[in-house]
């Protein structure tokens, strides 16, 4: 018996409730994004946060923003099922769960994982290296869109890197190339956001930044039953 | 005979080791099936295969609730497991677990029912400590809590009594012979007392 209109958006809200629950009192994953990502943010700022002056630095400025995003993103965001493997609860989340709420779950517990990063770390990152924010909307649309489909193709690749016994090293060698559209895609629009580029340049960006998310959700689900009866 | 569940043809090898082959049985309602066989036997890997936790070599399990062969997502519905290998959230309290597990099933939950089912299993008064502080024989008590959660038609059990003390073993008796009344029991063991139980038996050599 459903208790709503929506059995799969009530489902993988529990599946959402409990995965926060768990990270609330853990803080396996968010302690490894958060780490990363400061680590590295400091370390840029303090080797490269001086010469972040002319045109051509808002270049290295954008891509070096996704690399930190793409990185924390790495090292946190497959704990959600590779913490179910490990120990043990994946069995009893099968035996009562459909595959697709599931993954629409954990989709959005990495979301929220990813967004409470981009939330701390991107005005940190802007502050740090002293940049200035040409086009403020385009800049939020774009951080937003990127960290969407950052967490879309980690999630189905958490599940398959938790199947597998190499699975520190496998998720960055998986992710390159699928993330590869869309880390291309985000430093091209941040860097027009912040003033390396025409104005009008950054909606084609966004645009694939939206298809791309859209892409990678539907490829997802259509993929994750196997992955996760395998 | 409306509910049973068919076991047909059913054949498992891992690499060159057959662990069993061409299995047909009929479970009937109301009744007991009891899986034995030494360690290694396939025990374990029989009752995975009912569950359609691992694929079968060859063969199917049909499960036929009112004349009907319920799908993959049917059968977990009605299907309640208790393993050894299988693990609840440590991290969670025992109330989490089951209001997350009615949730995931898309079951309302309620405090009084996940209080019943705790009281019952033996847990009264410690829902709110997390699993993680549990005894193994508390937490097999929580795990039978969360099978029994959703009265499921079929209750599959791999080593029932494993971490339990006598009354743990005592109210295992109660749940198999509750379940006989309105289900089915699936079970593997080699204890001569679960044994008993059986309507039915599978050794696997």
């Amino acid at each position: 018996m459903a208790t709503s209109s929506f059995p799969w958006l009530s489902r993988s809200l529990a599946v959402l409730r409990k995965d926060l629950r768990i990270e609330f009192r853990t803080r396996y994953a968010y302690s490894a994004l958060l780490m990363f990502a400061i680590t590295t943010l400091v370390t840029v700022s303090f080797s490269v946060g001086g010469f972040m002056s002319g045109p051509e630095m808002t270049d290295i400025a954008a891509a070096l923003l996704w690399i930190i995003l793409f990185f924390s993103a790495m090292a946190g965001l497959s704990r959600t099922f590779v913490q179910e493997e490990e120990s043990g609860t994946v069995i009893a989340l099968k035996m009562a769960a459909e595959p697709e709420p599931v993954y629409i779950g954990k989709y959005l517990f990495n979301v929220v994982l990813l967004f409470s990063l981009t939330v701390l770390v991107v005005p940190l990152f802007v502050v740090m290296l002293n940049l200035s924010v040409v086009l403020v909307g385009g800049f939020l649309a774009t951080v937003f869109l990127g960290a969407m489909g950052l967490a879309g193709a980690s999630t189905i690749l958490a599940a398959i890197v938790a199947k597998a016994g190499a699975k520190g090293s496998l998720m960055t060698v998986l992710s390159f190339p699928i993330l590869l559209p869309l880390m291309l895609g985000a430093i091209s629009a941040t860097r027009t956001a912040l003033g390396g580029g025409p104005p009008g340049a950054i909606n084609a960006d966004l645009l694939m930044l939206f298809f791309y998310n859209g892409v990678a959700l539907a490829a997802s689900l259509l993929l994750f039953e196997y992955v996760w009866n395998e | 005979m409306q509910n049973y569940v068919a076991v047909k043809k059913l054949s498992k090898e891992y690499s060159c080791r057959r662990l069993f082959a061409d299995v047909s049985i009929t479970i009937p309602d109301r009744s007991v099936f009891v899986v034995l066989g030494h360690n290694g036997a396939g025990k374990t890997t029989f009752l995975r295969i009912i569950c359609g936790l691992v694929p079968a070599t060859s063969g199917q399990v049909d499960f036929v609730l009112c004349g009907n062969v319920l799908t993959a997502a049917e059968k977990r519905a009605k299907v309640g497991l208790v393993s050894p290998d299988l693990e609840l959230y440590g991290e969670l309290s025992a109330v989490e677990n089951l209001e997350f597990f009615s949730g995931v099933r898309g079951l309302p939950f309620s405090l009084q029912r996940a209080r019943e089912i705790l009281e019952f299993v033996g847990l009264k008064g410690r829902g709110h400590d997390y699993v993680a502080t549990y005894s193994s024989g508390m937490k097999q008590r929580m795990k039978y809590a969360q099978a029994l959660l959703h009265e499921p038609p079929i209750l599959i059990l791999d080593e029932p009594t494993a971490n339990l003390d006598e009354v743990g073993v005592a109210l295992v008796d109660t749940i198999i012979r509750r379940q006989k009344e309105k289900g089915i029991v699936i079970m593997a063991t080699n204890e001569p007392r679960e044994v008993c139980y059986g309507d039915q038996q599978l050794s696997l050599a």
